[in-house]
């Protein structure tokens, strides 16, 4: 049986290296597999963080062979057999220990973006929205806040005192989920103009490329959200119409349902 | 020991998933200071994973269903077990926490006319799952997770409980834990506690559980003296992923089978048909035309027997793989590919496709998925008063599927995530009563704590001997292989025994390392309750002498009628554990009339 080695930072706020672990490789494993085998054996302390193993929690963020990336979506036999696998924490983010860094950068950011605040409902007490209309929203919500694509964001990247001004891509996107949202009608463009760095972003698409939901977070987040900004400085009331003009009863529409199968 | 970080709460929530942050939600709206405190990150619980949708009878796209065939399908999937005002109340009330969910913000599917759509699911005679994709479980914790932060409450993140504290007056008074990120002592005082710490899955080897389901809800309320009820039912999920074996019981959504996928064996035959239970033969269909129609009209066809309630289609798939008519890999095939348009399957099923694409390189628009039965969820658990939550401890609440009950002997896919929100709610109000109306202020004995931190600190110091990461796979070998979807006496007899030694190994493990941030402790002090909850399962699995949902017994085969009105309660009684047969509550005439055929 073939091995691979697994070159892992080992370390602490107080500075660290990288540790290889020698391993036999398995047909089909991910790099989570990796580290927890090397738990189970050599490195029980090895700290990393992982919930799901499926994609769908965003907990096992990591750099590997350089890209940030999930462990657990990550197959050993797509990266290259003849060198090492290098596996570190994600930069952005001071370091907890070994893989482990303290995200609570987020959270506060999260914090800081008004909440939905919904239109009164229909008077038979439903909300009407068309599924054409809550698609965009959708396609944001499925952020699992693995928070790579604020990792790999040059904007915070390397400039910690940019933090205090700037949200990052994942909460940009979120202000747009807001935007967008068929029901909100709150006005959060001041905030993003003044407070939350929107024009810090130059459109690099470095959070896109990392994004393992495939979220398009420049070209349908963060994109569209400037120019929904730039208008409300400079044409209110276009603003003001694309906000109250919206459908609210959408028209009967020519999609599936779950009744009605392809 | 010295001086330890304290804090003071009305109530506190311990777990952050669904129920968790339902209840939190409904404190905090009441005013009360009160603390989430969770394992993981916030956003990272269990509930995120869950799939296909939540069940609630909306009417949106068959106006004829209501909440008496709602209540109906979760007590017949149940096999009866269940708690009649559990269900009555969960059917009742999951369409306004729905609709609630859209009011925070929740962007579900949406029928042509602009409401929330609805999906099939296996023993739900309507379409009636509210549904995101097949990724509803993160759209409901980011709703609420959201509504959390907007409302400010305090979340603790990283932080494990090891034991809740009564106070001398028997009251539940607070709990102690420690921080992971530091493995810093913490203690909390509170008026109330909810227990929502979610599963136990962990202790079996092929699971779609992450490492936090051990079981600390269960183990903390029953070493604090509460019944646990139903131990012995729990829910082994039909379609796991069984291979690469990295994935081994990754957890593939029912909506497969409820969006038209169909289960075949090595002989492409849709062997379904071949294992129709007589309780659901009236309502399903008996052939492969019927089956199909039904999609497209529910009225005039019957539902498709791959979508019988899970413990039937479980033990279907596990007999085909026993008779040698499994998929290369140990289990059978699920095959939408060659029902549903490419088009349709990546609209549906997105998180599936991705799933199957990156990590077994399987192409479900054009293949078959090989799956089988992993273990999924936890039927028994707690036992709680249906209207309050509360437990049989003063001042302890617990929702969600740490809480049993509800679910019966088999829980129907889709009654969990609304479970979560009806619970959850419930559990805050109730907790937000006692809070409120309790005598006297809550106190903790810091003997006590240091007694409980000392336990836990304990196998940092010690040399030699295991390493946690040895007793918990031996664990769950064991449960694995001797407490699995089919028991029989010897075998659980065996189980009991070799828990027993992993017991004594566990108090003698040792780690690696620091407190800080170290996985190899924080497993050594979550194996406590994964071997109490353990011994659970494997106590009630050998007294329940029959088959009845999710447990079934080889030696047992058919449910007996004297043992289908009884819940087997486990406690501490002086330090011992004890199980003790106990009659169900008596179901109302009215809501037992709503259980025959053709309501």
């Amino acid at each position: 049986m073939s091995e691979v080695t697994m070159r892992i930072w080992r370390g602490d706020p107080t500075g660290g290296d990288f540790e290889n672990y020698t391993l036999p490789a398995n047909e089909g494993e991910v790099v989570l597999d990796m580290v927890h085998r090397i738990q189970a054996g050599p490195a029980p302390d090895l700290a990393c963080r992982w919930n799901c193993k499926a994609g769908k929690c965003g907990s096992c963020s990591a750099e590997i062979n350089g890209m940030p990336r999930l462990m657990c979506m990550t197959r050993m036999d797509e990266l290259p057999a003849d060198q090492p696998v290098t596996v570190a924490p994600m930069r952005t983010f001071p370091v907890i220990r070994d893989l482990v860094t303290d995200v609570s950068f987020n959270f506060e950011v999260a914090k800081r973006i008004p909440s939905f605040a919904p239109r009164p409902r229909e008077a038979d007490g439903t909300y009407r929205m068309a599924q054409m209309d809550v698609d965009r929203g959708q396609e944001f919500r499925k952020c699992i806040e693995c928070f790579l694509c604020q990792d790999v964001c040059h904007v915070i990247r390397d400039h910690e005192e940019n933090k205090a001004h700037y949200a990052g891509p994942r909460f940009l996107m979120r202000a747009m989920e807001l935007e967008s949202h068929p029901l909100d009608t709150r006005d959060r463009r001041e905030l993003l103009r003044k407070e939350l760095g929107l024009a810090m972003c130059n459109i690099t698409k470095c959070c896109t490329e990392v994004c393992p939901e495939h979220i398009k977070i420049t070209d349908n987040g963060i994109i569209p959200l400037k120019e929904r900004v730039v208008d409300a400085a400079y044409d209110p009331i276009a603003w003001l119409g694309r906000k109250i003009l919206r459908r609210s009863r959408p028209p009967v529409l020519e999609t599936e349902t779950a009744a009605s199968p392809a | 020991m010295p001086e330890i970080e304290s804090h003071d709460f009305d109530v506190v929530v311990i777990g952050a998933g669904g129920a968790g942050l339902r209840a939190a939600i409904e404190a905090k709206g009441r005013g009360l200071r009160t603390a989430l405190v969770c394992k993981s990150l916030l956003g990272k619980a269990h509930t995120v994973m869950a799939e296909g949708g939540a069940a609630a009878a909306l009417g949106n796209v068959y106006p004829e269903d209501n909440w008496q065939v709602h209540f109906r399908d979760t007590m017949r999937g149940g096999k009866l077990l269940n708690n009649w005002r559990m269900a009555e109340l969960h059917a009742k009330e999951a369409p306004d926490r729905i609709n609630e969910l859209e009011s925070w913000g929740a962007l579900f599917d949406r029928t042509p006319d602009g409401r929330i759509l609805q999906r099939d699911f296996g023993g739900h005679r309507y379409a009636r799952l509210a549904h995101v994709g097949d990724r509803t479980g993160l759209e409901m914790i980011r709703t609420l997770q959201q509504r959390a932060v907007a409302m400010d409450i305090d979340v603790f993140m990283e932080c494990k409980i090891l034991r809740l504290l009564t106070d001398g007056s028997g009251q539940m008074s607070g709990a102690v834990g420690y921080w992971r990120a530091t493995g810093e002592p913490v203690s909390f005082t509170a008026r109330a506690i909810v227990l929502a710490t979610g599963g136990i899955g962990r202790s079996w080897k092929y699971t779609t559980n992450s490492w936090e389901s051990t079981g600390d809800g269960d183990a903390m309320a029953f070493w604090a003296g509460a019944d646990l009820i139903d131990m012995e039912a729990v829910q082994f999920h039909p379609t796991g992923m069984v291979w690469p074996m990295s994935v081994r019981g990754l957890l593939v959504t029912e909506g497969v089978r409820g969006d038209g996928g169909v289960l075949r064996n090595s002989e492409g035959k849709r062997f379904m048909f071949d294992y129709i239970p007589e309780m659901f033969a009236a309502e399903t269909a008996d052939t492969e035309a019927e089956a199909d129609r039904w999609y497209d009209d529910h009225a005039n066809n019957r539902r498709p027997p791959e979508l019988l309630p899970r413990d039937e289609v479980a033990r279907s798939i596990n007999a085909e793989v026993k008779a040698g008519r499994g998929s290369p890999h140990g289990g059978v095939f699920l095959d939408i590919a060659t029902r549903r348009s490419a088009e349709y399957i990546h609209r549906r099923l997105p998180s599936m496709y991705h799933q199957f694409k990156e990590l077994a390189g399987v192409d479900i628009t054009t293949e078959a998925m090989e799956v089988g039965p992993t273990c999924h969820y936890m039927m028994g658990g707690v036992r709680v008063e249906a209207d309050t939550a509360a437990t049989t401890v003063a001042g302890l609440f617990a929702a969600g599927e740490v809480a049993a009950g509800l679910h019966g002997a088999n829980r129907l896919g889709g009654n969990s995530l609304s479970d979560l929100i009806v619970f959850g709610r419930r559990a805050g109000m109730g907790a937000s009563d006692y809070a409120e109306g309790r005598s006297g202020d809550p106190s903790v004995d810091p003997a006590e704590i240091d007694t409980v931190l000392a336990e836990a600190f304990a196998p940092l110091g010690r040399e030699g001997a295991d390493s946690p990461y040895d007793v918990q796979h031996d664990l769950q070998e064991t449960m694995q292989s001797l407490v699995g979807i089919i028991r029989t006496e010897s075998e659980l007899v065996e189980a009991i025994d070799k828990i027993g030694e992993l017991r004594e190994r566990a108090g003698r493990v040792s780690v690696k390392g620091g407190r800080a941030y170290n996985p190899g402790w924080n497993l050594a002090t979550d194996l406590p309750s994964m071997l109490t909850v353990s011994l659970a399962v494997a106590k009630g699995a050998l007294d329940r002498r029959e088959s009845r949902g999710g447990h079934t017994r080889d030696d047992y085969p058919k449910p007996d009628p004297a043992l289908g009105k009884i819940n087997l309660v486990q406690r501490l009684v002086d330090g011992e554990h004890t199980i003790t047969p106990e009659e169900l509550p008596t179901m109302p005439a009215e809501l037992a009339v709503l259980l025959e055929e053709g309501h």
